[in-house]
């Protein structure tokens, strides 16, 4: 694709991208935040757990979001409850900024190296050596090497 | 061509080494295998580990080495667990009865939503300490495994005794002794 072309591609997905993340943050829906916590008894997601603690944290949720507040103000409100680890993504600063940025480092270093080898593969086989800088044959080889071939003509 | 292979070298090592150091600094920083809990099944009488926590009636924050001195009684417990129910009134008792004798009991809510634990405090009239550990970090260093679990203190700061499940009037009585004795 033309870079120029992806440049439009990319910026075309962001504008539509965006408005549906600044929804999400404002208005959150259950299913995504069960989607996005973690039952701290049973390390399972929200909306895979029936248990006690689980079925409270949903009510918690419901209730905040009737109350109104943003999906930041809830995940906040649950941290503080229940600490970081509530959070199925891992948080975006401190040691668990890692988790984003080594995968996304390692997929460029792999980019990176895909390309310098095709662009070394697309510059093909370097030339031949003219016969001149090749050295002589042993005469010895030689004369074998033309017994060899005179069998087959 | 010479410096780009160079450079890419140089590269791979000092990823290498980052993912090394990473490893190392996990490895320093993890909770050890060993436990309070795991310690006790081994016979040992470990030291109970310092912490300091928020109240959850107050907010004020309770450490420990304001405890010294007294024996303790830590219970682990959540307003959703139906077992911390059957065993409120009976820790409320042994606080109201042993507190002459230097024995203080302490709750520590987990898992919990503060609202609820309140609520859960204020149904069966809890008038001990409740501290929150919120991120279960004194839960892991305890080896607790679900909720409530009991741990006893003596005076000297070593836990002598492990209740797991809710206690009855005869395994806490048992656990405060143990550590007044020892």
């Amino acid at each position: 694709m033309h870079p120029g072309r992806a440049r439009v591609v990319a910026l075309l997905a962001a504008l539509l991208l965006a408005p549906a993340a600044a929804a999400s943050e404002r208005h959150p829906t259950q299913s995504e935040l069960e989607s996005e916590v973690v039952c701290p008894a049973c390390h399972t997601t929200l909306d895979q757990s029936s248990s006690a603690i689980a079925r409270r944290m949903k009510s918690f949720i419901a209730a905040r979001i009737r109350a109104g507040d943003t999906k930041s103000e809830i995940e906040d409100k649950l941290v503080a409850q229940f600490g970081q680890a509530v959070l199925a993504k891992p948080a975006t600063h401190g040691f668990d900024l890692l988790a984003w940025v080594l995968p996304i480092a390692g997929l460029l270093a792999g980019a990176a190296v895909l390309g310098v080898a095709a662009w070394r593969w697309s510059r093909g086989a370097p030339p031949e050596r003219p016969a001149a800088a090749r050295p002589p044959l042993d005469p010895e080889l030689e004369r074998r090497v033309d017994e060899e071939l005179a069998r087959f003509e | 061509m010479r410096i780009a292979r160079i450079g890419a070298q140089a590269l791979s090592v000092a990823l290498v080494a980052g993912l090394l150091a990473l490893l190392v600094w996990k490895v320093a920083h993890q909770v050890g295998d060993s436990t309070v809990a795991s310690d006790l099944r081994d016979g040992k009488q470990p030291a109970a580990p310092a912490f300091t926590l928020p109240r959850l009636d107050t907010g004020a924050r309770l450490e420990s080495s304001s405890l010294k001195g007294k024996v303790q009684v830590l219970n682990f417990w959540a307003s959703w667990c139906v077992p911390c129910r059957d065993e409120a009134n009976l820790l409320q008792s042994a606080s109201s009865a042993w507190r002459s004798r230097g024995v203080v009991v302490l709750g520590v809510d987990h898992q919990d939503l503060s609202s609820d634990a309140r609520a859960f405090m204020r149904h069966y009239g809890l008038k001990y300490a409740v501290v929150r550990d919120t991120g279960d970090k004194l839960y892991a260093r305890y080896g607790a495994t679900g909720v409530p679990e009991t741990f006893c203190v003596n005076r000297d700061g070593k836990v002598v005794a492990h209740v797991p499940g809710a206690v009855t009037r005869d395994t806490l009585d048992s656990c405060i002794q143990g550590a007044l004795e020892s």
